[in-house]
């Protein structure tokens, strides 16, 4: 299974962290400075792959960001690296060739894609049609319920309650 | 405080503002986030849930980037989850699923609004909850769920389902009685024509059949119908997964399996599945020639590629298959050993691993030549890489592979000077214990050390250190092959040895002392042969003459015979005159005198014995040389005699321990050694820990410097030792050679072979082959009783470690019950009796291998009829299997179906009333399932 999912910038800087282990909060700050440390210095054309503390690191670099997925030591690697750039794609699809600034400033809606292509540290949606589907229904729940609330006329009466 | 006004829930800052502020402070960001963090305190307070699930969202963003504690908002995040509307629960649950762990408080509270959730028409919140439990589930979350959960699983909407199926995981791991009712539904799932609701059940059960394989052996039918059917790569590769764990358990199941995994594996143009079937088959399927081969040649094709993943991953697969199949890494090797240069430092570890595989008896001082070699021009990192994989591999079985030990040790000799070397602690250990293992080598281990000491450069390696008092050490014990003890002192005593450690030194100075003490009876029988007998070239019958006129007693005389023997008569002696001892006694007070005053107690001590020693017998020694000769023969004696006895005391031979002997030692009466010291340790508190840690382990170095010391202060650590058996097990381990011989090792020391071995004799004659030759006939067959013997004791002790580890735990017990029936279960006081259930699970997989056979076929007259109540889904599988006999595949799955049904109305009622009635009744049905599909 994944144990969690980093995002990291070249400069080391952290855009997204998914969590299916539990580690507490001092835990992460480490494996993050420990795997970047690590991630960050290897060369291009080397393997994706990275051993630490008995599991697997599998990464790749999209532009500037590095995508990573920690791993048991007996799964499979090719399939991560597909699951990554499955990730990718989607997210490619839903701002429109994606760029790192695309998900500095919609942090959580990365979330939510994730989330619908990976639960419990599995993959659970192999499809990305699929995928941009759930994520645009759930978006317009949240769109009209938005409209309600942003209305002039809502919030007088929310504070004159 | 009031909460925030209206003025403040409009003009709030929005996530967005939050990250374009943050990016603008190039310094003073932590300052930003403070004020932020004080702004969302305020803002989380608000009435408004807009206003607070916008905080909560900026707060989620600091927690999970930029890592700021956001547990003081547990409270508000449930807060907004009871919001009806969407977007709000959204931010709750992205925020509790990344703030929650087991001991948040308010986790008692969140289990409604999960049930409501789980529960609710929209889909995406049964969703939302559904991710969020998957992440923060509890044993009681785990439990008051269940029947939400159970629900869901037939859920018609596949989007929730397939969620649901995947977070029954967490769900059995932490409340394993949920199995009992969710298995059933679970399994029903497998057979599900949707493949993502496929994917997430065979994800479940890859996982858990990675923890527990035995207890799915029943389910194999169905994964192998997915293996055969499927066409999803996802789904096969998972697939392919639970057979790797299952295969090894049922060798049938093996052989069925190997035709469909081959059959991938030539078709597929998925690189992931293949390797995953390669994987499959080298890990799980060894036995198969054909298939190991078909495997081995696709690994070709990854190593040759372009791909440095696929190089990679081709280099670990011929790893695992190594051990059974070296025939695969030879075939490969001009590639391996290519890609011990390749740039990614990864691929060059894995390399060397394989390389490492190829090493044997015959090729490995060729090997280690190369990779020395190698590792001299390498970065830093991979030399440590290459020498410590040298040594772990020479040193495996007690050097099994070393023929030529005195090659072994200038190998390590000049493994330690490489510049990179960070091995000393390694070598160290193998210095040592060389050294008392192998008597033949010690005058190339006392000559290789002595080379290490002499060389002021390596003082300055802190990572040497260690090693360098392993090379003290050996040249202390071992002085009597020394070709020049008075260099050896020189060595011992120069200024730069300030550099090392306390520890150390202290060993230095013990050393020192052995070496002076030989020097100085060298001296006093060298004297003592020219002034009894006149015939100076023929020292040894002279020495031992000298010693008889003297008459000492007979076990020192024989050891000085011994000592003065083994090098023959090129040896020092002549070298030591009396103004060299002169100028050795005055090095020795030069150089100990300013370590009477050091702070360490060790060095301290151990200077000063050193010092008294050279008190006692300088005047003598000195008074004497200027004397007439006869004189001195009356004043030395008392000199002598001393140092005879000092060499006495050092020149009994230590010998190697098996990591078994305490064992061998009986506990004295009235000694507990299981009694829970829990109390303790509240006593004394943090600030007596660290010391009293020191007491019972002691200093690694100091224990050894106490061995050389004298006999008796190990007899003192091996009893202290006795009365903390488990607190010095690990010690022990790591140092076990300083610990004193029990009986059975005594008996390993005397398989030695005797002081005038015909060795010996090849020593002196020097003639260098039928030394060599001679050394190849000792060693063989003196190593072996040397290992042989401790070996199945240690066996032995591995099996005693192991048992508590293969204790399975609850989860598979509680599978291996739905599964297997529960026929020796008492079902209604199950969680209780879930520590029991190993034990009886072993019974049923025994009862169930040496029974089936006959009970499977009463099984298929009895219940293999009622066909009609099988699925659309088994008659569908039946046809699509051509491979086997048909009529079986037929009844079997029949059986299976039916009784898959059996059991689960079966077990309901048990669940609910908790008869036992019908156990046997349902050991009897399901039992049969594996070997019937595998005949």
């Amino acid at each position: 299974m994944i144990h969690f999912v980093l995002l990291i910038s070249r400069q080391g800087k952290v855009r997204l962290t998914k969590w299916y282990s539990t580690y507490t909060q001092k835990e992460r700050t480490k494996v993050i400075r420990e795997l970047s440390g690590v991630i960050l210095t290897r060369g291009p054309k080397l393997c994706n792959f990275v051993e630490w503390r008995g599991f697997k690191v599998v990464y790749k670099r999209y532009a500037s960001l590095y995508f990573c997925m920690c791993i048991d030591q007996d799964d499979n690697e090719l399939e991560i690296l597909e699951i990554i750039h499955h990730y990718v794609e989607i997210l490619d699809r839903y701002f429109g060739s994606v760029c790192e600034l695309d998900l500095i400033f919609n942090f959580h809606k990365a979330y939510y894609i994730l989330d619908e292509i990976l639960i419990a540290g599995e993959l659970q949606e192999s499809s990305k049609k699929t995928v941009a589907r759930l994520i645009a229904a759930q978006d317009s729940l949240v769109e009209t319920a938005k409209e309600q609330a942003s209305s002039i006329s809502n919030i007088i009466a929310q504070a004159t309650k | 405080m009031s909460g925030p006004s209206l003025m403040d829930s409009l003009f709030q800052r929005t996530l967005e503002d939050l990250i374009k502020g943050l990016r603008q402070q190039l310094i003073g960001e932590q300052a930003f986030i403070s004020k932020a963090l004080e702004e969302i305190r305020k803002e989380i307070k608000s009435t408004d849930l807009s206003t607070k699930s916008t905080a909560l969202l900026k707060l989620s963003y600091l927690s999970s980037l930029h890592f700021h504690d956001m547990s003081f908002a547990t409270f508000h995040a449930l807060e907004v989850l009871s919001s009806p509307r969407f977007s709000h629960k959204r931010i709750a649950y992205h925020a509790i699923s990344i703030s929650f762990h087991d001991s948040t408080p308010v986790l008692l509270l969140i289990t409604n609004h999960l049930r409501k959730d789980l529960s609710s028409t929209n889909e995406f919140e049964v969703s939302l909850s559904l991710q969020c439990l998957s992440r923060i589930a509890n044993v009681d979350l785990a439990r008051d769920l269940t029947p939400e959960i159970f629900t869901l699983l037939s859920s018609n909407k596949l989007y929730v389902r397939k969620k649901a199926v995947a977070v029954v995981l967490r769900v059995f791991e932490k409340y394993p009685e949920s199995v009992r009712v969710c298995f059933k539904r679970l399994v029903e799932n497998l057979e599900n024509s949707d493949p993502q609701v496929l994917s997430a059940v065979v994800g479940v059960f890859c996982e858990l059949a990675s923890k527990d394989p035995i207890s799915y052996l029943p389910l194999a039918p169905e994964f192998y119908k997915i293996l055969v059917d499927s066409k999803n790569n996802w789904v096969l590769i998972k697939v392919l997964k639970i057979f790797a764990k299952l295969a090894p358990l049922e060798p049938r199941l093996a052989k069925r399996v190997v035709e469909p995994i081959c059959d991938h594996m030539r078709r597929t143009g998925a690189k992931s599945l293949v390797f995953e079937c390669v994987r499959t088959v080298v890990t799980s399927l060894i036995e198969n020639d054909s298939a190991v081969r078909l495997a081995v040649g696709k690994v070709r094709e990854f190593l040759v590629d372009e791909d440095p993943n696929l190089k990679y991953l081709g280099l670990q697969a011929l790893s695992i298959v190594a051990p059974k199949h070296l025939w695969a890494v030879s075939e490969n090797k001009e590639f391996v050993i290519k890609s011990l240069s390749d740039a990614d430092p990864n691929i060059k570890i894995e390399s060397l691993r394989l390389v490492m595989a190829l090493v044997s008896e015959h090729n490995v001082a060729e090997i280690s030549r190369v990779l020395v070699n190698y590792a001299l021009k390498s970065d830093p990192d991979f030399c440590n890489e290459i020498l410590g994989s040298i040594l772990s591999t020479c040193s495996r079985n007690v050097y099994e592979i070393i023929v030529d030990f005195d090659w072994y040790v200038s190998l390590l000799g000049e493994m330690s000077r490489i510049p990179h070397c960070q091995k000393g602690e390694e070598i160290e250990n193998q210095l040592i214990d060389i050294g008392m293992r192998v008597k033949d080598v010690r005058p190339e281990l006392v000559c290789v050390s002595r080379d290490l000491l002499i060389d002021p450069a390596l003082l300055g390696n802190s990572f040497l250190h260690r090693l360098l008092s392993a090379a003290a050490w050996v040249s202390g014990e071992y002085v009597e092959y020394s070709r020049n003890p008075l260099e050896l002192m020189e060595a011992l005593l120069q200024p730069r040895t300030s550099l090392l450690p306390p520890s150390i030194t202290a060993i230095y100075i013990q050393s020192a002392f052995k070496v002076l003490v030989f020097c100085l009876l060298t001296y006093l029988m060298q004297r003592g042969s020219t002034a009894s007998s006149m015939f100076p070239d023929n020292l040894p019958s002279a020495v031992s003459a000298s010693v008889s006129y003297e008459s000492f007693d007979d076990l020192s005389v024989e050891n000085v015979v011994d000592a003065t023997d083994t090098h023959g008569p090129t040896c020092t002696s002549a070298s030591i005159t009396n103004e060299s001892i002169v100028n050795l006694l005055n090095l020795v007070e030069l150089a100990l005198g300013p370590l009477l005053g050091s702070h360490d107690v060790e060095i301290q001590e151990r200077a000063r014995n050193v010092l008294g020693f050279v008190d006692l017998t300088k005047l003598d020694l000195l008074n004497s040389s200027v004397q007439e000769e006869n004189d001195s023969e009356r004043k030395g004696a008392e000199a002598s005699k001393t140092i005879e006895l000092m060499h006495g005391a050092f020149s009994k031979e230590l010998g190697p321990v098996s990591s078994s002997a305490q064992g061998k030692i009986c506990l004295p009466d009235g000694l507990m050694l299981k009694e829970n010291l829990g109390d303790l340790e509240m006593i004394c508190g943090d600030i007596d820990q660290p010391s009293s840690n020191s007491f019972s382990f002691g200093s690694p170095y100091e224990e050894k410097g106490g061995v050389s010391f004298s006999n008796l202060q190990i007899k003192e650590n091996s009893r202290q030792s006795n009365e903390s058996t488990s607190l010095l097990a690990e010690h022990r381990k790591r140092h076990g050679l300083y610990y004193l011989p029990s009986g059975k090792s005594e008996m390993i020391s005397n398989d030695y072979p005797p002081a005038n071995d015909p060795m010996l004799l090849g020593n002196i004659n020097d003639n260098a082959d039928d030394l060599v030759k001679l050394t190849e006939e000792s060693l063989t067959p003196k190593r072996k009783p040397n290992h042989a013997k401790p070996r199945p004791v240690v066996v032995k002790l591995d099996e005693v470690d192991e048992k508590p580890e293969s204790k399975e735990d609850s989860l598979s017990g509680a599978v291996h019950d739905v599964l297997f029936g529960s026929e020796d279960i008492v079902p209604t006081s199950s969680q209780s009796n879930l520590s029991d259930m190993p034990s009886s699970k072993r019974k049923g997989k025994e009862k169930q291998h040496t029974d089936s056979h006959v009970e499977s076929k009463e099984n298929l007259v009895d219940h293999g009829n009622p066909s009609s109540r099988r699925r659309k889904h088994h008659s569908h599988g039946k046809e699509r299997r051509h491979r086997s006999p048909r009529k079986k595949n037929a009844e079997e799955r029949k059986d299976n179906g039916q009784k898959l049904k059996e059991k689960s109305s079966h077990r309901h009622g048990m669940h609910k009333s908790g008869q036992r009635a019908e156990e046997p009744f349902n050991f009897s049905v399901q039992t049969p399932v594996i070997p019937d599909f595998l005949l």
